[in-house]
């Protein structure tokens, strides 16, 4: 039973809430260390890996607890970003938590809007009613280049930013490792808020009835389950979460473009989530912070990246369809039971 | 003069239709066979206009033209179809066949592997430079219309999508492998119980739909450059092509293009920077009013 | 007044009439069998009446209220459950799970987003009770998947009695399990219905099982009702005998 804090689909009723949190404090401890073993540049990779985490657990609430493919979850991590892009540079905000603020506002508005239409259809209509839309906001970032910078995108520059309502700061030398430090504990901070939050709602009477939902919608509606009302509800709250990620993601990368907006980039949020298993809660994280490297040394080592992470994509799903955890997960089980 | 614009832009548009109707229709024959939503469907027209491309614009068509002259380029041109459609024999038996039992998750994802895969290869095999084919166009010349030059070649690919139409339309509703695929896509476990090979049916069927976009690419290449990213770009047009006629209907295919070729070339003449928007939300408004498109059914 | 009223109900299938024209009343505390050969329209009448259908024309009166064009959870609302013929159940949820569900969504609770489901006691009591009263108490962890047949059906109709209704909508509550665990999930079933005093209409093959149990059997024909009446005098009514042809051996092992 060693690996029952991960299978959070499986046949215990509650989840073993003590022994999942002894996990995550070691998980937490490690994380929370990490910045003093590794170097700065290992640092940055696992900050990127985290916020793209928050991003995969809110797509994983539609995909792996409602049953709903969305490839367009591109438009609500833009959003997120976009819109600090926008405080930023037109209001001059610098207090991270009033991007974050500002963010969550942007991406659920969208996701609110866009939700509403998409929910009214399931499987794969779902899936190119999302990416339509998510096209929608690419072409007009694309395309509205004095308000958005069009393919220039917008800079955030994080000398500007302040984190904790101004008591950190990243004026004067060596303010670059300030950052990497400061924003790295930062994100870990709100990753793991995130997490709970999220691990939460699945547990929640709510989340419970979002499985019904996944498992069989018909019989939801016949249990009272209002069900097209409770897709946009988790439509919502993945999108928003979603758009956190896009907040958290720009400073690092000091520029928002278009190409977040795209919808390769929402393939490459289902990539991440399928990598981990989206059967699993803790699969998106796993799977988000392994694609993160995956893709940088991709990225570094081969001109023709694409390629090798389509292969890997392709074997993924002919070989290891549960992904990293869900595979790992029933090795545990299966070693278990011999045992 | 009025007139004239007039008549160019119509032109244009059904240039751009044919094309479109060529992908579009490729893509709908598959997910009406099959149920799969082809995500490397863009990419493999763009292999289509690469191949077509190298073959006809590079040293092979230098070699043929000097032979054949024009004729030979000609006969050059189907030959980005001909690799895709091969290319489609081999994905389907090995990539997709052992997915067919799984949830659409897994179709959406192989493809969009595989979109991936053949995006780079293109970047690999070809270079990031831009290819054309434009000895053919530039061999045909123009007609005026009105006081205005236009591209003899363009006329050429508006009735390769008229002839593309009309032969497909025969081909599904007046041949006997039509009627297997109609029975299949209707009913596929009713078809295998008839004593209809399925397996076969599938393969001849993606490769059908592979070479009918292959040639798509293969068509436009000698007025337009293959580019790197041109797949990615078109698979969403032609999404919302099928998305307005309806996923898995020929007719829902031609009329989709039509539609989206008039307002795309619309879109550029009046309202350029909504011009993409304007279409992703057509697609949009149609799947909330009838999710089964204009023609499509349940 | 009658708890359910049906007003010239029709539903019709291009020529096929599936209802036709139905008018029944059901009494509180009643138990009724719906009876007929198969295509007599007992599964769509309980279809068109739990909202799974929806009525060509006619009147639905449920405790006097009109919920012809009420949804499918007003209905669940206000008192109407069902079972499924085709065990219809929440696969990748738990027994326990499954039954959580429809009392959490009974009380209101699925709203509830920030609080943990299997913390609440209150819940978590009565689906244990719930399963205890449908001998699933053994199956409490085990994923609905992995049950056996007649443990789906048991789970099917306790996720539908979990949601307290006024009435229930039993659909071939034994179809597809073997004779012999037939009797023992009536009985589980019809000691739990008529323990806690639930109205409940049952469609059934079994001729024995429908004797045994109802207080009223309807027998419907061509989407029609064609009699009604107490078990004896359906059992004494030749001409339901003639339509049931299969069943009449039945009533004749039975006397």
């Amino acid at each position: 039973m060693a690996n029952a804090a991960l299978a959070t689909t499986g046949p215990r009723t509650g989840p073993s809430t003590g022994r999942l949190a002894t996990v995550a404090i070691i998980i937490l401890l490690v994380l929370v260390a990490l910045p003093r073993i590794v170097d700065p540049y290992q640092t940055v990779l696992v900050t990127y890996g985290l916020a793209m985490a928050i991003a995969a657990l809110g797509f994983n609430l539609l995909l792996g607890y409602t049953g709903l493919l969305s490839f367009g979850h591109s438009a609500y991590f833009g959003a997120g970003a976009y819109t600090v892009a926008f405080i930023t540079r037109d209001l001059a905000v610098q207090s991270m938590e009033l991007c974050i603020l500002g963010g969550l506002i942007g991406a659920c508005v969208v996701a609110a809007l866009f939700g509403f239409v998409c929910v009214r259809h399931t499987r794969i209509f779902f899936g190119i009613l999302t990416l339509a839309l998510s096209q929608v906001l690419w072409s007009l970032a694309f395309k509205f280049f004095w308000v958005t910078g069009g393919t220039d995108g917008i800079r955030v520059a994080y000398a500007k930013l302040t984190l904790l309502g101004g008591m950190i700061n990243f004026a004067g030398p060596g303010s670059y490792q300030r950052f990497v430090f400061a924003y790295y504990y930062y994100v870990l901070a709100v990753f793991a808020i995130a997490a709970v939050v999220m691990w939460v709602i699945v547990h929640s009477p709510f989340g419970k009835a979002l499985q019904a939902i996944r498992d069989n919608e018909v019989r939801a509606g016949f249990v009272g389950i209002p069900v097209r009302r409770y897709r946009w509800i988790a439509f919502i709250i993945s999108g928003t979460f979603t758009g956190i990620a896009g907040v958290l993601w720009v400073p690092l990368n000091g520029l928002t473009t278009p190409d977040i907006l795209y919808w390769p980039f929402s393939g490459e949020l289902v990539f991440m989530t399928v990598l981990g298993g989206f059967r699993n809660f803790t699969g998106p994280i796993v799977g988000a912070v392994l694609f993160n490297y995956l893709k940088t040394y991709a990225v570094a080592s081969s001109e023709y990246w694409q390629l090798l992470l389509g292969v890997v994509l392709v074997a993924l799903v002919l070989v290891l369809p549960s992904g990293v955890v869900g595979t790992f997960a029933r090795l545990g089980r299966r070693f278990a039971r011999r045992q | 003069m009025t007139g004239t614009i007039f008549v160019i832009q119509l032109l244009n548009a059904l240039f751009y239709a044919a094309v479109l109707f060529l992908i579009a229709a490729g893509l709908s024959l598959i997910y009406g066979v099959m149920r799969i939503v082809n995500l490397a469907h863009g990419s493999l027209y763009a292999l289509g206009a690469y191949v077509t491309a190298w073959a006809v614009g590079g040293a092979v068509g230098a070699a043929v033209a000097g032979t054949l002259g024009q004729i030979g380029l000609f006969l050059l041109l189907p030959i980005g179809a001909i690799a895709v459609g091969v290319l489609g024999a081999v994905i389907e038996p090995t990539l997709l066949r052992p997915l067919y039992r799984r949830s659409e998750e897994y179709h959406l994802l192989i493809t969009f592997g595989l979109l991936m895969i053949i995006e780079d290869m293109l970047k690999l095999i070809f270079g990031g430079t831009p290819l054309t084919a434009s000895n053919i166009m530039d061999g045909l010349g123009s007609i005026s219309v009105g006081a205005l030059p236009y591209p003899t070649y363009n006329l050429l690919v508006i009735a390769i999508g008229v002839a593309a139409a009309v032969g497909l339309w025969w081909f599904v509703y007046r041949t006997k492998f039509g009627v297997i695929l109609r029975a299949i896509s209707q009913d596929r476990r009713m078809a295998a119980a008839l004593g209809i090979n399925v397996g076969r049916v599938y393969v001849q069927a993606f490769a059908i739909g592979c070479f009918i976009t292959g040639l798509g690419g293969a068509i436009v290449v000698p007025a337009q450059a293959a580019v790197l990213g041109m797949g990615v770009e078109w698979l969403i047009v032609a999404f919302v092509v099928v998305v307005i006629g309806g996923l898995g209907s020929l007719e829902g295919a031609l009329v989709g293009a039509l539609i989206v070729g008039i307002a795309h070339v619309a879109g550029i003449q009046f309202f350029a920077e909504i011009e993409l928007a304007v279409l992703y939300l057509i697609a949009t408004v149609v799947l909330m009013v009838r999710p089964t498109g204009l023609f499509g059914r349940a | 007044m009658n708890l359910l009223e049906t007003v010239h109900l029709k539903r019709y299938f291009g020529d096929t009439r599936a209802v036709d024209d139905v008018s029944l009343s059901v009494a509180e505390g009643e138990f009724v069998s719906l009876v007929g050969p198969n295509g007599a329209g007992k599964t769509s009448l309980v279809n068109v009446v739990s909202a799974y259908l929806k009525a060509d024309s006619g009147t639905i009166l449920f405790r006097g209220a009109d919920l012809t064009h009420a949804s499918v959870t007003d209905r669940v609302k206000a008192g109407i459950a069902r079972s499924f013929q085709i065990v219809n159940l929440f696969d990748d949820l738990s027994a326990f799970d499954n039954v959580a569900l429809a009392i959490f969504s009974r009380q209101g609770k699925t709203v509830n987003l920030m609080a943990l489901a299997h913390l609440d006691r209150d819940v978590t009591a009565e689906a244990d009770h719930v399963l205890a009263q449908f001998n699933l108490s053994a199956k409490r962890s085990e994923l609905a998947r992995d049950l056996a047949q007649g443990e789906r059906k048991l789970l099917d109709v306790a996720l539908a009695y979990a949601l307290r209704p006024k009435l229930l909508f039993l659909d071939e509550p034994t179809s597809g399990v073997s004779t012999r665990d037939k009797g023992q999930i009536m009985d589980t079933i019809a000691s739990v219905v008529r323990g806690e005093g639930i109205t409940a209409v049952i469609v059934e093959h079994d001729m024995d099982v429908v004797f045994k149990y109802s207080d009223r059997i309807v027998v419907m024909h061509q989407g029609a009702i064609l009699a009604q009446g107490t078990p004896d005098e359906i059992r004494k009514n030749e001409q339901v005998a003639m339509i049931l042809i299969g069943s009449a051996d039945a009533f004749a092992r039975k006397d």
